[in-house]
């Protein structure tokens, strides 16, 4: 897999926008932005009221997610071109996450909202209304997703990214330092996890690094790439965020995503942690 | 659960035994909105990012110690250390 086949330059994007078979769709923390301003003819996911369940905690089904990639008129054979704020973490997540459910083309802009605003870049108001489809999603993939008891099992056995901060990694405080810090019962990591933190991926406008800076930093943080890999973070954005790093730029094999992450980790009864 | 970043305007809400670090975003004395607000801590590395609110405003939820408050907006960019103690901190940042 090319770098280009899942990430695509701003340039790129401003140059397709209203192409016919490629639909942009913004996914934000901030799930206010996109109604400020974006891109032209871009569709809204809402990572929170679309993508989760209402109440588990848990992922809508493949109907409801046939269901909603139908109403935002997006059609099987697509190119999915994904962006948003902080840096791509929910876009990265959407990105996992169509994935998940067997989207084919599926790409992120390079740097995501960031870069396109530091860049001035235009930025519409408009609605935008897309003809509804008829989507058909395939079971989840769940060989890109993990859950608690595989992440128990394979302490000191597969490679365990941490990609919060040191910070958060080591107990210090308990979510990123923009949030209130209210979330996991206990602060720490899952023993035998590296902290390689999602940030050093991208480069402050928001871009990903060059492969060749991905395969060092992972390298020196002491990744063994004969390993499977499980990612995780706070609430499984950040680690999709390393995820399409791993997976999709640095082509390694068998990594999976934590969405259940430290929120979930740090308040189990009975795991061992570490400080 | 949410993962939205707080409202960055308005008074701080910090819950006691907080850390919050806040503040401004400044260009020749008027604010700015929109920018790209980094924390980083003490040996530089990356903590968290906000946009500034319509006041120009930030804040982040730290630890004590020691942090830099980097700023990215179109064109310009800036900085200030701060030195975080419990309760609320303030720093603002000016980009000219």
């Amino acid at each position: 897999m090319a770098r280009t086949d899942v990430l695509v330059p701003a340039d790129w994007a401003e140059a397709n926008l209203g192409t016919p078979g490629i639909v942009f769709v913004e996914v934000d923390e901030d799930t206010a932005a996109y109604d400020t301003g974006h891109l032209e003819g871009a569709v809204k996911l809402d990572w929170r009221l679309d993508l989760q369940d209402p109440v588990r905690r848990d992922f809508v089904d493949r109907t409801q997610f046939e269901a909603l990639l139908s109403a935002k008129g997006i059609a099987n054979d697509d190119t999915v071109v994904l962006y948003g704020g902080n840096n791509n973490w929910f876009a990265a997540y959407a990105f996992w996450y169509l994935k998940l459910y067997g989207h084919q083309d599926v790409r992120l802009i390079d740097g995501g909202r960031k870069k396109w605003e530091l860049d001035g870049r235009p930025l519409s108001a408009e609605p935008v209304v897309r003809p509804t489809t008829t989507y058909v999603a395939q079971d989840q993939d769940l060989s890109l997703r993990a859950f608690r008891d595989e992440v128990v099992a394979s302490i000191g056995q597969k490679n365990l990214v941490d990609v919060r901060s040191p910070e958060e990694f080591a107990g210090t405080i308990l979510g990123p330092a923009h949030l209130p810090q209210e979330h996991a019962q206990r602060g720490g990591h899952v023993p035998s996890a590296i902290n390689i933190p999602w940030s050093r991926a991208a480069n402050d406008d928001g871009t990903f690094r060059s492969d060749e800076e991905l395969a060092a930093l992972y390298g020196a943080a002491g990744l063994d790439t004969s390993r499977p890999t499980i990612a995780y973070c706070r609430i499984g954005e950040r680690s999709s965020h390393s995820w399409f790093v791993l997976s999709q730029l640095l082509g390694q094999e068998d990594v999976k995503n934590y969405d259940g992450s430290w929120v979930e980790y740090g308040s189990l009864v009975g795991v061992p942690v570490e400080r | 659960m949410s993962c939205a970043a707080p409202d960055q305007s308005g008074p701080s809400l910090a819950a006691p035994g907080a850390t919050v670090v806040e503040g401004a975003v400044l260009r020749a004395g008027a604010p700015v909105a929109g920018a790209y607000v980094r924390l980083h801590d003490a040996s530089g590395e990356f903590t968290a990012e906000v946009v500034s609110g319509p006041e120009g405003t930030f804040r982040f939820y730290a630890a004590p110690g020691r942090w830099e408050v980097r700023v990215l907006a179109p064109g310009v960019t800036g900085g200030a250390p701060v030195t975080a103690e419990v309760g609320t901190t303030r720093v603002d940042v000016r980009l000219d």
